[in-house]
């Protein structure tokens, strides 16, 4: 069953279409690869999906919701990490939770379930009074995604989750990924890094505004006879 | 000191409070080398390169550039230094132009002087010359600020995370600009936390946590792997990955995109045996090769070693 149900999807700024007649659908707890290079459109388009902006045009459907009339809805049912937006380096471990999971409206009670659920599963229960800005950089990240799945949202965004960080925290990172997708929270993520596009179940790829490119990485290989998600990525955004 | 050396780090450390941002991280880096400092954030590229570039002091140790010392001879020094911050650090609110031409009025020349140097790059961005730099895209304002480093025509180019944030089309038109850059005979410093992109450089130096693990050429590096290597595949990525560590002779197993790589401990299976046990664990279409190890396998095992 698609959670994020996409059809003629534009949106214009003046006269720059930014996104141009999308059409797409994303199931509930895939992981979703959404690629393209800078300026191709993907921010834009995450923006309308996260109910933060209006199309233009065309039908958005995110969680259930439509994003004209109910993007208030839309955001209490998502959730959102990039590696700019995170947690305050001056709250512990412990109130970065309490704070988001007010935000989101959860009980306290849940809250101090939820966190320390989420805790357990990184290992990080004795870090909890530790002020974040104390910690490595991996373990921010790691924090920072458990923050945005604490309200148990059905579709977490990640925006260049694992920009920067050591090759292997970028390998456990995914690992949660996949742990997080196999609960059925649904996973939409953009990334820099063309391996990581291959641990997407699918992935599609903008270029000026369009998708161009979206399927299985087996069959965008198959189809554009590559070795790798890298050589697909650079024979589209080359032409 | 030799005249053919460039730049000359030696136990190099600088505190943050108790934080080790350097430690004891020395290097000599050669005239007209394109050098690749690789490694995560936090692994103390920028601090390096401030205190490179004069910007900020070391705890303890020197550096020479073009042999003057960071601290003792910074004025001199910063004549002789084209730098590229990690952050685009432009004047938003001029123009294309404005900006070459007032970088280049800092360093008492105009763009016409040396415009032979910077024509390959900045001829891109020439159309848009009437365009302030704010209202550029990613990749020009790239272009721009790599033309604005240049402009006065540096004696070695340093170069903070150019590509960071970037796409892979872009990286790959960067690199190829810096390696025309490469033949003037400029040296040229660049740190990245891509680890392919270090196949791109003469040599490099792996950071991690405030150390240089490891200085030498890519190839070098890969050498000093030691271990055979196998890329695993099969449909079950997730499962295959979970199986494979738990295998007794498995010495580490890491996700490279559909495939697996694979490090064993000695002699302690074939390549026959490991296709016939995860075939008994049920796994289907599966491809196991022998690979050549690449600078992130290199990266993962010293991180290992050092932990």
């Amino acid at each position: 069953m698609p959670i994020i149900e996409v059809e003629n999807l534009v949106k214009k700024f003046g006269s720059f279409i930014a996104n141009d007649h999308l059409t797409f659908s994303v199931d509930e707890g895939e992981i979703f690869g959404f690629l393209g290079a800078n300026g191709a459109g993907k921010t834009t388009a995450m923006k309308i999906l996260c109910g933060l902006s209006s199309p233009t045009s065309g039908k958005v459907n995110v969680a259930g919701f439509d994003v004209y009339r109910q993007s208030e809805m839309i955001k209490k049912r998502i959730g959102y990490m990039s590696q700019r937006f995170s947690l305050f380096d001056d709250l512990s471990v412990w109130e970065n939770f309490q704070f988001f999971g007010g935000i989101y409206g959860l009980p306290a009670a849940q809250i101090r379930q939820r966190t320390t659920e989420l805790l357990g599963r990184l290992g990080l229960e004795s870090e909890k009074n530790q002020l974040l800005g104390s910690l490595p950089l991996g373990w921010k990240q790691k924090l920072a995604f458990s923050v945005a799945i604490i309200h148990k949202p059905s579709i977490v965004f990640l925006d260049e989750p694992t920009g920067g960080v050591d090759p292997i925290t970028r390998r456990q990172f995914w690992e949660i990924i996949y742990e997080t997708a196999s609960q059925g929270i649904t996973v939409f993520v953009t990334t820099h890094y063309m391996d990581e596009a291959e641990y997407c179940q699918r992935v599609s790829i903008m270029a000026d505004g369009k998708i161009v490119a979206l399927d299985t990485p087996a069959n965008l290989k198959a189809k554009y006879n590559t070795a790798s998600i890298e050589e697909v990525f650079l024979k589209i955004a080359r032409n | 000191m030799s005249d053919t050396v460039s730049i000359q780090a030696q136990h190099i450390t600088k505190l943050y409070g108790d934080k080790r941002a350097l430690d004891d991280v020395t290097f000599e880096i050669t005239k007209g080398e394109l050098f690749g400092f690789i490694g995560p954030d936090g692994a103390g590229k920028t601090t390096l390169f401030r205190i490179i570039t004069s910007l900020l002091k070391p705890g303890t140790g020197s550096i020479t550039v073009e042999g003057l010392d960071t601290v003792k001879d910074y004025t001199r020094l910063r004549k002789i230094l084209g730098y590229m911050p990690g952050r685009f650090s432009l004047y938003q609110d001029l123009t294309v132009e404005e900006n070459l031409r007032f970088f280049a009025g800092i360093f008492h020349t105009t763009p016409e002087e040396n415009y032979e140097l910077v024509k390959d790059i900045y001829s891109q961005i020439e159309p848009f010359k009437n365009r302030k730099a704010g209202k550029l895209s990613g990749g020009m304002k790239q272009k721009l600020a790599l033309s604005c480093a240049l402009i006065h025509k540096p004696e070695v180019l340093v170069l903070d995370e150019p590509t960071t944030g970037v796409d892979a089309v872009s990286r790959i038109e960067f690199w190829e600009m810096l390696a025309k850059l490469r033949l003037s005979g400029i040296t040229i410093i660049v740190s990245t936390p891509y680890m392919d992109e270090a196949s791109r450089c003469d040599r490099v130096a792996l950071m991690q946590n405030g150390k240089i693990m490891i200085t030498d050429t890519p190839d070098g590096i890969r050498k000093s792997f030691g271990q055979e290597l196998w890329a695993v595949r099969a449909d079950d990525t997730y499962r295959l990955l979970a199986d494979l560590r738990q295998f007794k002779a498995a010495r580490s197993a890491f996700p490279f995109g559909e495939y697996i790589h694979l490090s064993l401990k000695e002699g302690a299976v074939t390549q026959a045996d490991l296709i016939s046990s995860l075939k008994s664990m049920g796994h289907a279409n599966i491809g196991v090769s022998k690979i050549e190890p690449s600078i992130e396998d290199c990266f993962m095992e010293m991180m290992k070693k050092s932990e």
